[in-house]
Parts: C-alpha cells; structure tokens; sequence
C-alpha cells in the first residue's frame, strides 16, 4: 500500500569569482567568472546540463509516457532558474514539458536558496513569495508544499511555512527527531494546526543519491528489481517511502557510466510490478494520509553531513563572520530604492558560499571529499569578504544618493513672486 | 617488533645543532631522535669533533685527531648552506687540510676518513644526508657493502638558481643518487626535481616529510614592538635568508600592495644574505624605508619574541625543498602565506598558500588576515593544533620502513632459477 514519492532538488548557487581586494571599489560583478574552470557559472550551467538536467528530464518524461502513474515533485531554485533562463533555455522547456503532464509537481523554496530561515523571518518570507511568483510566471502553477534549503527544518520554520498558507512541509528523517518512530508515516509539527510533515527515508534516498556507484558496498550494484524489492518490503509498515535527492545525483554525481539513467528508466515499471505500490506526489500524499503524530522538533535539522544539523555552513568562525556581515548589511541595503544593489546582496545569501568555507573535514587531510570550486575553504572566505567590502561602499554611495534626492525634495521650489 | 630487528644505521652528516648554518642541522637532530626513540641503533658520523649534547645516539667525529676548537671558527667550517661563502676559502694557518681547505677538499677529506669508520661501526644501513657526505658514504658502503640511503634536504638547483648551478656539486649528487639503493627527498616538490633535472627513475625515490618539536612559545614581546602594535599597528614577518631562493624581493613589492590598502603596516624582516643592501635599497627607493624593519640574523631567544608580535607571517620562497620556519611560525600562533612552490605546502593545510610570484594574490590574503580578525583567529587556532601533528617520528617510522625493506630484500640476492644464458 505505500505511496512513492519522489522529490528531486535542483539548485545552481552562482559562485563568486576571485574577488580580491583590489577589485573592491573598482569593479562590482561578482559572478562573471569566464575561466571555464569551477568558478565559471555559464561552463557550470552548461555541463551539467547537457550530463544530467537534459538526459535525466528526458527519462523521467518517456517514464511518464510508459507509466501514465507514474509520478514525481521538484524544487527549483530560483538562482538555478535564472541560470537557465540565461545560458540554457532549452532546460526550462524540459521542465515545463514534465510539468505539462500534469504528473509532476513543483515545490516552494527561498528564490536565493539561502539561509534566512535561521537568520531573518522577514527575509524568508520575501524570497519565498519571490520564488513562489518566478514559479507561477515560468510554469503556471502555484505550489502548496514547501522544501527549506537543504531540508533545513524546524518548530518555528514549521510555523512560519504554515503561517505563509502551505499545507506542507518537507523534513530529513533523522534518527535523532525520529527516535523509534518511522520515516513512512505522514507527521505534524508541534503546535500548528494546518500544516502536514513528510520525511525523507535517508536509509532507501542515500541508497540511490550515494551509494549507488559505491563498489565496497554489500549491495553494489544496486538494480531497479532490488530497490524495487526494498520498496515493496515496506508494505503494512508505512504509508509513504519519501525519496528525497539532489536531481544531480543523476548524470553529475553518479555519472552516466554507472548505469544511473537506465536504473531511473527500468525503476517505476519494476515499483508498479507489485500491485499494492503506486507513485505520489507530496500534496498527494499529504491529501491521503493522517498525520501519525506529533513532532517536535527544537533544534535545527537538515540533510547535511552525518551531523545533520547546520555544521556544514554555520560551523566554523569564518562562516559565522560572513554570515553575520552579509546579514547586517541587509537591515541597510532593504530600505534602499537600488534593485541591483539587492539582487546581488540576495544571491550573495546562497548557502553554498558558506559551505564552501567549511573547515570540517579540511584538517584531515581528507580535501578530495571536499566538494567545493575554491583551492580551500579560505579562499572562498577571501573572495566573499571582499564583496561584502565592496556591497558595503555600494551601499554607502546609495544612502547618500537617496538622502541628496531627500533633501531635494524637502527643498521648496522658489517662485517668481518671492524673488 | 623488537629492537634486535630493527636495523642498525652508520649516518653521515655534516653539521649539528648548536652548530648549524641552517635546515639540515635541525633536520638531522629530530630524525636522529626520533629513529634512536623508534628503536634504531644509530651511529651519527660528523666531519669535525665538536661538543654535543645528543645523549639518543653515539657519535663518530672523521677529523678525531684535531683538537676542539672555538665556536666561532667551528660555525665557519659549516658554511656549505651559505650560497654566498661556498668558494670562499677558509685561510686557517696551523690546521690540517681537512679543516683548513676549500670546501670542496674538507668533503673529498671527509671520504677519506669514512672507509675506516665503516670498517669499526657495526651496521646494517649508510644513511647520508646532502652531497656534502655523499663521497664518504660512498667509500664507507665500498667497505661494508651494506644498502645505501641518501636523504635529499636540498638539490644543487635549489641553493644556487637553475642558471647558477655548480657542475662539482651536480655531479656529486648525481653519483649520489646512482650508488644510493634508495633515496630520500624532503618532499615531493624535491622528489620532482630529483626525478627531472637527475634522470633518476622515481621509483626510487621515496618522500620522507620532516617534522618538528612542537615547544610552546613563552615568549614576550619586545616593548618597541609593544608599542607599535598598541598604536594600531599590524606587523607582517619575513624570516629567512636574503637570497634569491627565498624570494625576499617578492615580499617587498607584496608589502607596497599591501600598504595601499593597509597602511597601518610594518614589515619586519628577520635574516641575513647576498640579497640584503639590494633589499634596503629596493625599500628605500619606493619610499617604505619607515614601513620596513632589517633586524638582521636573529637566532632562538629573539626570534621567539619577534613570532609572539607577528600578525602574520609570509614565506615568499621561490624554491623551498621543505621551509621550517612556518612551522615555526605555527607553533607561535602566527597565520602564514607560503609559496606554493615548497615541500612544506604539502603537509599544512591550516594556512594560507600562493605562488611565489603571484603578488596580488599574496597582497589580497594579508590584506585579508589584517582586516578580519576572526580569519586570524581561526588560522592562528587550528595552525597551532595541526602543526602539532606534524611530527618527527612519523618521518621516522617511514624511514624505518625503508630501511626495513633494503635489509630483507638485498638487490640481486635472489636470481630466479629459469633466467638462462641462451
């Protein structure tokens, strides 16, 4: 009897050149990088599309065509959607043909995929409306459901999504919040009323996401026929299996070689094999079943690192300081009449620029598991701090522009008469 | 593994602390403590008698019959590491050749000594550092025939330029590396240099990171320094000879980058050499002279207290076959730069790394360590913490290995039975 449900997320922060200090003053773009190495945005954008974005949508709409029950949900960050838009148009068409089937929803996010849940509710709140309008302008419809950055989630994130009308939320299954209770159950966060929570099953999501290619692994290779078992050995035990992933796992993390497209082609037909399985959506889900219990959910949790908690990008003093500076300039740089000035101080809250100043695993010598453009996480505090320096003086020039043109306009024009 | 497994090692060296000229002294101090301490019977052979107190291993002096003398002409005689006094002839009246000649004939003297030394010092391995004990661990692996490692701390091409290289020198190391059954470079930067400019197949040539004594710095700062430093001042530390190897003029066209962004700047820089009145002058005609700080050669006590003022420390080398001094600096809490062309980049991750010749790039991460303290903070923290495990006996339990795998496997011991005359 368990549903499937599939949430894909797709993100590409733009990362920020090699910013120095003497460009600060000089020269504000900040993500034009044109080297073709792994700070170059369009190079990004452009080979991860053709690896992953555009076969992996091409499966995924020949699965529908095969298996009209066949369902699945996105999240698409705006920051990536803009990226597409601008360099790889073709990708938002084969977006928009999945969402067309009618079998395919699309998730709410931060535009930014930022932090600002942790660090300013009125932040979250403008970027989630921005996303939510970018979504509705480029596919036609309107999410219900809400995914946090980095399945970051919590209390009060459950009662501001609720607060903001989603009848949903997405979460990690972490052992920790779960305790003895199971991921296949649909939950609702404590002290909310309307809102419904679904967690991901990390155990059978990383068995695709990471294990996949991984030969050590007691089950390599992992077959459609044999997830498709896995799936199937949930029945009387819960009501939804929650696959939860990035979407690059497909193409761009396991690359093509390791046999991930055909897994992805041959994997509904062999999950609809048992009749009492079928595929839904997260409203579909949430629509279905009750809410098994109650959650609580004080600390922060996310998908992240074996830690799941917010270590991987609040973790160490560098981010913090970045954080803190990007964050104080903003109490500033809102009030200003600049849309450039904000755009850019919003695509500088992506969180992948602080977790690329994570130092966790850098003293263990262990850097190739450090998956990050930047030499080490220090030339990625360097860059950013610079920006932060030259938004600063931006900012600055603004505030006087804006209080010349005050003063102007207090200034009572002279008339003819009075001279 | 017992002790009696362990083999027994006859090492040649050519100067000891606290009579050293530079790396390889302080080098062959940790490596010979930390073998002794790993179990290894080690005789250290030394050109000249001269008083040590080195209680982990016994000594051999080549030069027995001479008598002690002064500190002075004794640091003199172990002048092969300053590039600026290899030819300069020592004119020593009433001391015998070995001491008294070219450099040149104290390494040929050296040789000469070695077979007899061989002949009264049970071993089981020769272990050399540097080309200036190459010829005699030679002669001593003639007499006992026992395998023969030769420790790389420096190549020809290091100390003297690529364009400056002595053909005496070069041929040395390269018959070095040819009678060596194995040999041992300091980092994988020099083991490249070895491979490339010696045509020394890199099979046999294994890396062998130096480490160091981690000894926390007490030290307080100078009340000079104090002073600048209350006044809002930041200091940046040059430590190391000024010679073109360690790119001195690179750190002052860095430091008038630096100043433009930064001007509440000094620059200190600690050392002596053939590039210094080059280097003076350099400042004075950008008009830094009242930014900069020539405090010349200074040894432990002073150095320690000049680490404590440091804001941040910059190792410019334009070629470093390992570099200690950051580690040094790292022990002190001191963020450091370091070339990317050095072998002691390969080991530190904790600290901040450029091209040697990449001057923004150097201007733009001290401007940056300057400007935000908590930067500073976090590499002074986890520097001190990493440099921790950068130690000798890890150096020593991979020699040990070698040396293990020389004894069981004598070369050409074993000649399968099927390989035939036709």
């Amino acid at each position: 009897m368990p549903s499937v449900c599939f949430y894909f997320q797709v993100h590409q922060p733009l990362r920020v050149r090699k910013y120095r200090i003497f460009d600060v003053g000089q020269d504000s773009s900040y993500f034009n990088d044109t080297s073709g190495t792994s700070l170059d945005n369009q190079a990004i954008i452009n080979k991860v599309a053709n690896k992953c974005y555009l076969p992996a949508n091409a499966t995924l709409l020949e699965n529908i065509k095969n298996n009209p029950d066949f369902k699945i949900s996105f999240s698409i960050s705006g920051v990536a959607l803009e990226q597409f838009e601008k360099y790889a148009p073709e990708v938002i068409d084969s977006f928009k043909a999945l969402v067309d089937t009618g079998n395919v929803e699309l998730l709410s996010e931060t535009y930014y995929h930022s932090l600002a849940s942790v660090y300013s509710p009125e932040e979250f709140v403008r970027q989630v409306v921005l996303h939510r309008k970018k979504i509705k302008d480029l596919f036609g419809v309107t999410p219900s459901v809400f995914r946090n950055t980095e399945l970051i989630y919590s209390n009060e994130i459950a009662k501001m999504v609720e607060k903001m009308g989603y009848k949903g939320i997405l979460a990690e299954g972490a052992d920790h919040i779960l305790e003895w209770r199971s991921p296949a159950f649909v939950y609702k966060p404590i002290n909310t009323e309307n809102i419904k929570l679904l967690l991901k099953h990390y155990r059978l999501s990383d068995d695709i996401a990471f294990r996949f290619s991984c030969r050590d692994w007691k089950d390599y290779p992992l077959t459609a026929p044999k997830f498709a078992n896995w799936v199937s050995s949930h029945n009387g035990g819960g009501d939804t299996i929650n696959l939860f992933m990035d979407y690059e796992t497909f193409g761009e993390h396991q690359w093509e070689d390791t046999g991930i497209f055909e897994f992805l082609r041959h994997l509904p037909t062999e999950i609809l094999k048992n009749p009492d399985n079928h595929f839904a959506t997260p409203s579909e889900v949430l629509d279905r079943y009750e809410a098994k219990g109650e959650l609580d959910v004080h600390n922060y949790v996310s998908w992240a690192d074996t830690e799941r908690d917010l270590s991987a990008w609040i973790g160490n003093d560098l981010q913090k300081e970045a954080l803190d500076t990007v964050y104080a300039l903003g109490q500033e740089i809102i009030h200003i009449d600049d849309p450039e000035l904000i755009e850019d101080w919003s695509k500088l809250q992506t969180s992948d620029h602080f977790y690329y100043m994570c130092t966790k695993w850098w003293n263990d010598g262990d850097v190739h598991k450090y998956f990050s453009p930047y030499e080490s996480p220090y030339e990625a505090f360097i860059a950013y701090m610079n920006v932060m320096q030259d938004l600063r003086l931006r900012l600055t020039d603004a505030q006087k522009k804006q209080e010349h043109n005050v003063s102007l306009n207090k200034m009572k024009p002279l008339r003819f008469s009075e001279v | 593994m017992s002790n009696s497994n362990l083999p027994s090692v006859l090492m040649f060296g050519w100067e000891f602390p606290p009579f050293n000229s530079g790396g390889l002294g302080v080098a062959c101090e940790g490596l010979s403590k930390a073998l002794s301490s790993g179990g290894v019977d080690l005789t250290f052979v030394l050109p000249f008698k001269i008083p040590i107190s080195a209680p982990w291993c016994k000594f051999v002096f080549a030069n027995e019959s001479s008598e002690l003398i002064s500190d002075i002409e004794v640091m003199n005689l172990f002048s092969g590491y300053q590039s600026h006094s290899i030819y300069s002839e020592l004119k020593k009246s009433g001391l015998p050749e070995a001491i008294s000649g070219s450099l040149m004939s104290r390494v040929k003297a050296y040789a000469m000594k070695a077979p007899a030394i061989a002949k009264n010092n049970k071993h089981s391995i020769i272990h050399a550092h540097d080309w200036l004990t190459y010829p005699a661990a030679i002669a001593a692996k003639k007499v006992s025939g026992k395998p023969l490692v030769v420790h790389v701390h420096a190549t020809e091409f290091d100390r003297s330029g690529s364009d400056n290289v002595n053909k005496n020198i070069y041929d040395i190391e390269l018959e070095g590396f040819r009678q060596a059954d194995a040999i041992v470079t300091v980092s994988d930067w020099t083991k490249k240099k070895v491979v490339s400019k010696y045509g020394i197949p890199a099979e046999k040539v294994k890396v062998v990171h130096n480490g160091i004594e981690f000894n926390n710095n007490a030290a307080i700062v100078e009340h000079n320094l104090d002073r600048l430093k209350k006044d809002g001042n930041k200091i940046v530390l040059f430590v190391g000879r000024i010679t073109l190897q360690k790119g001195p003029d690179y750190f002052v066209d860095m430091a008038e980058k630096v100043l433009l962004h930064e001007p509440k700047t000094f620059f200190i820089i600690s050392g002596s050499g053939d590039m210094e009145t080059e280097m003076i002058r350099r400042v004075s005609s950008r008009g830094l002279s009242n930014r900069f700080i020539f405090c010349g050669f200074l040894r432990n006590a002073e150095l320690a207290k000049v680490y404590k003022a440091a804001d941040m420390f910059v190792m410019p080398s334009v070629s470093e076959p390992f570099g200690l001094v950051p580690l040094e600096a790292m022990i002190s809490g001191v963020p450091v730069l370091i070339s990317k062309e050095s072998g002691v980049s390969e080991v530190i991750s904790t600290a901040l790394k450029s091209h040697f010749w990449d001057i923004d790039d150097m201007a733009d991460k001290v401007v940056s360590v300057l400007r935000h303290k908590k930067f500073g903070n976090h590499l002074s923290t986890y520097g001190k913490e990493e440099v921790k495990t950068i130690h000798w006996h890890k150096a020593a339990q991979s020699l040990i290995s070698l040396y293990n795998s020389l004894v069981v496997e004598p070369k050409y011991a074993f000649i399968p039975i099927y390989i035939r005359a036709a």
